[in-house]
């Protein structure tokens, strides 16, 4: 093999390229595992109902619905990912050819089975007994309206052509690779954001560009599919990657110019999330108000998971008790006493009440470590609801009635906030957000915020250091608890009712799942989980962009979780620190490629040694 | 010299009040005494070294000090004040700093950082400063960040520069064990304890921790506490030195003496050894 190395000088050098692999020497192990493992998520999809549910949502009308989508994306991404190959420092990387294609087509053929399989097992065999969701609608569905054998003949040909379409991808240069992408994340985007689209553009008066992007019964046209590729994709020739120059310029700036450009986005973001509610439908800012809602939780959970490290599961606790307290507060009808308070001023008895109560729910619990703290913390987030649930209470809080009637937000007389309007409890939550942000920004770079890092590296010795641990951790628990106590009160005053079912312990899951997939301990990436889960999955009640998976929120949440363990424990927008902790290993070992390591023992690294004192 | 260091001290200890002092101290491990009725007085501006066989209960000792075992009998008393049943972090506040013998930094967070943070006890701006960004606040982060940078300067080339910014974990070996030093430095203590200060490094690096002992001493003024088992840098810092065995105290004064007890060097070798 004749390989030549490039320079080592270039910026980012990239892997030498060897001659492409023999169209038939594979890992046959390795297909045979992706493959199966692949049918088994297919088998898995159909039998969950997932086709049929989603299979009036429509993605390109009328060629592809997302019921189809989810069994066509998994033999794709096997036939891609069968072609992945490791690259290792200075080993040639051999360039893609032939096997590739090959070896997706075996992949694919393999998930393909799968279906295949299902499909003769339930002409044969009654199988609706142990498979509920089995219906004539998802055999019809699978077997396009006509016989078994067609079923299996046809899953295997499309699983076996979508895996060599995922291994075609692999022979894409970078460029085209980009368009590619470009152009399929652009229609499923556009579809995705349908309602999102279509609501904006009524505001701004673009209903033409819209009737004509999007069929009349919801879906993107096929002709303007076509056309919003086309157009994606010469954007993506003609931008040339621009965007990630920029990006990788923007992560070189130093000091003053690194600041302004921050600020530059900052107020973009910001001038978009305040004119953008302005044009837009009930339906979105109610959508936006939810994301919000949840942001302002993750953030309060943030505090308390990312920066001291304290794995609380029972955080709905604070959201629960930030909720009934305004709604007692607020509400006429609160059952014991009604003060009937302005929600401004109930706020600030919110507030102490909520810390008062993280005082109370973290004194015993911040003692304890680790794993038992975890257990410790879901006990008392549901002690909390059955509180609230309970008779004893219910002269107070009105058992499982809860409390209705709550009025709305009034913010120094100028405007009332409460559900009819979701713009404006958008542009309360939004403010409050900003508060959460400024808190936990502020805190993370002072003197308590390098104690609760301290504490979470090493507990022990933290205290050896001087820091009184059990008041640091403390302090975090009562910060998380009054930053989720704001969401809990704008909650109350948006639904105009609060009952005990609203805070299940599902809730303390989707958040910490939030904030685990946006990247803990970064604020931006906690509100991009928020935005990415809630926002097009849904949160625990609320619906999101894509309203038809709410069935199968809970399970696609948990593979989420499950592929991101496995794949990127830090989040997708991970904190520098996070991934220091989890890649240790891989970034110290970096560090010595490149020359840096710190290994004065052989010497002269450091400049002359300070003189030895006899 | 260590003679006339030795003599100073014991001078000294006529007049003053000893700066740390453990009165029959004693630590039980279920029945095992790791600690028996130990007494034990530390002065200010001495360097007191405590040798011993494994298991002697040296590090027990420190334990037991910075509270992190509980005592079950006897006293410790810190500039006149008992220190039994505070908590570490009051231990460390009142004024005595440790180093771990298994090296144990705050591994992701950076040197600089590790420095910041171990001068919490010392400064006392509280979260609602750090909210509302007071002229206090930042006043007090400077001076936080000063100090760091002053205490890494301590050690030379070695910490400063690039290095300061870079997670601990990247650091070597010897590195750390100074990074440790600088960390208990930054807890402005009074007592440092030391516990096996240069386990691991070459000869020429121990050299140089040495000498830093010792400056550590003339330049900060801190009285310093060292577990070592390395008898070439024991001679060379202590004033005096400690020997223990089974958790009981076998010799006490200057290394010469200490050096040629019968009883130390039984405990060393074994019963015999010291005979010709």
């Amino acid at each position: 093999m004749n390989t030549t190395l490039p320079p080592t000088t270039g910026p980012q050098p990239e892997a030498p390229r060897a001659a492409p692999r023999p169209a038939f020497t594979h890992d046959w192990r390795r297909i045979a595992r992706m493959g199966s493992v692949a049918a088994f998520g297919q088998v898995f999809i159909a039998l969950s109902n997932m086709p049929v549910r989603l299979d009036e949502r429509l993605i390109v009308k009328p060629v592809l619905s997302l019921g189809y989508l989810v069994l066509l994306i998994l033999p794709f991404a096997a036939g891609y990912r069968q072609g992945h190959q490791i690259k290792r420092e200075n080993m040639p990387v051999c360039a893609p050819g032939p096997n590739e294609v090959v070896g997706g087509f075996l992949c694919g053929l393999i998930t393909g089975g799968g279906l295949s399989l299902l499909a003769v097992l339930v002409t044969h065999f009654d199988l609706r007994e142990p498979l509920v969701n089995w219906s004539p609608v998802l055999l019809d569905l699978l077997s396009f309206s006509n016989e078994m054998w067609f079923a299996v003949v046809i899953w295997l040909a499309i699983g076996a052509g979508m895996g060599a379409a995922g291994g075609v991808l692999r022979l894409l240069g970078p460029k085209s690779h980009r368009v590619v992408v470009t152009m399929a994340l652009a229609v499923a985007g556009a579809a995705v954001l349908e309602s999102l689209v279509v609501d904006v553009a009524e505001g701004l008066g673009l209903e033409p560009l819209t009737d004509r992007l999007y069929a009349p019964r919801g879906g993107v046209a096929w002709p303007s599919a076509l056309g919003l590729a086309a157009v994606s994709g010469l954007l993506a020739v003609l931008g040339r990657g621009r965007f990630r120059q920029a990006r990788a310029r923007h992560a070189q700036m130093e000091g003053a110019q690194r600041t302004r450009a921050n600020l530059g986005l900052i107020i973009a973001t910001a001038a978009v999330l305040i004119v953008l509610p302005l044009f837009a439908g009930k339906l979105t800012n109610e959508l936006l108000a939810n994301v919000g809602l949840f942001v302002l939780l993750a953030l309060g959970l943030n505090v308390v998971v990312g920066l001291a490290g304290i794995l609380d599961l029972g955080y709905v606790a604070f959201f629960a008790v930030g909720s009934y307290t305004a709604a007692v507060l607020t509400a006429a009808t609160s059952p014991k006493i009604a003060p009937e308070m302005p929600w401004l001023v109930a706020l600030i008895v919110v507030v102490i009440i909520t810390g008062l109560v993280g005082l109370f729910i973290g004194a015993p619990v911040i003692r304890m470590r680790g794993d038992y703290l975890a257990i410790v913390t879901l006990g008392f987030g549901e002690i909390i609801r059955l509180l609230f649930l309970s008779d004893w209470l219910s002269g107070w809080f009105g058992g499982s009635q809860g409390i209705t009637k709550i009025p709305g937000a009034g913010i120094f007389g100028i405007t009332e906030v409460s559900g009819t309007d979701p713009r404006r409890v958008f542009y309360l939550v939004l403010a409050f957000c900003v508060v959460a942000i400024y808190i936990s920004w502020r805190l993370e770079r002072s003197r308590l915020g390098r104690a609760w890092m301290a504490v979470r590296e090493d507990e022990t010795v933290a205290e050896a250091m001087g820091i009184n641990t059990v008041n640091v951790k403390l302090l975090a628990f009562v910060v998380g608890a009054v930053l989720g106590s704001f969401s809990g009160a704008i909650f109350a005053a948006k639904v105009g009712s609060v009952f005990p079912a609203s805070f299940l312990i599902l809730v303390s899951i989707v958040i910490l799942v939030v904030v685990i997939f946006g990247g803990m301990g970064n604020i931006i990436g906690v509100i991009a989980g928020s935005a990415v889960l809630i926002g097009v999955l849904g949160g625990p009640k609320q619906p999101g962009l894509l309203a038809e998976f709410s069935e199968f929120k809970l399970l696609i949440y948990g593979a989420l979780l499950i592929w991101m363990m496995l794949a990127r424990p830090e989040g997708l927008i991970p904190s520098v620190r996070r991934t220091r902790e989890l890649r240790q290993q891989e970034m110290a070992q970096d560090a010595w490629l490149r020359g840096q390591v710190d290994d004065d023992d052989a010497g002269g690294a450091d400049g002359p040694r300070p003189a030895v004192q006899p | 010299m260590t003679d006339m260091q030795a003599a100073a001290g014991a001078a000294a200890a006529g007049v003053r009040q000893p700066l740390l002092e453990t009165r029959r101290l004693s630590v039980d491990f279920g029945g095992l005494k790791a600690l028996d009725d130990l007494d034990l007085e530390i002065y200010e501006g001495e360097i007191v070294s405590v040798i011993g066989p494994n298991g002697a209960g040296k590090t027990t000792l420190f334990n037991a000090i910075t509270a992190t075992v509980e005592s079950s009998d006897g006293d410790i008393v810190f500039e006149g004040q008992s220190l039994l049943g505070l908590d570490p972090n009051r231990v460390t506040s009142s004024g005595i700093a440790r180093t771990f013998q298994n090296v144990r930094l705050f591994a992701n967070m950076s040197v600089l950082e590790n420095v910041m943070v171990s001068q919490h006890c010392r400064t006392k701006q509280h979260a609602f400063g750090a909210l509302l960004y007071t002229k206090a606040f930042r006043q007090e982060e400077a001076e936080i960040r000063q100090r760091a940078e002053e205490i890494l300067g301590f050690f030379g080339t070695r910490l400063v520069g690039y290095r300061m910014d870079q997670p601990a974990f990247t650091l070597s070996y010897a590195n750390r064990r100074r990074l440790e030093i600088a960390r208990a430095m930054a807890t402005q203590p009074k007592l440092i304890l030391l516990d096996e200060p240069v386990a691991g490094m070459n000869p020429v690096e121990s050299a140089e921790l040495t000498g830093l002992i010792g400056r550590l001493r003339d330049e900060w003024g801190f009285a310093i506490v060292v577990i070592e088992h390395d008898m070439g840098v024991v001679r060379e810092v202590s004033d005096r030195v400690v020997v223990l065995d089974h958790g009981v105290k076998i010799a006490e004064g200057d290394y010469a003496d200490v050096a040629n007890d019968p009883q130390v060097i039984e405990a060393y070798l074994g019963k015999g050894a010291g005979d010709p």
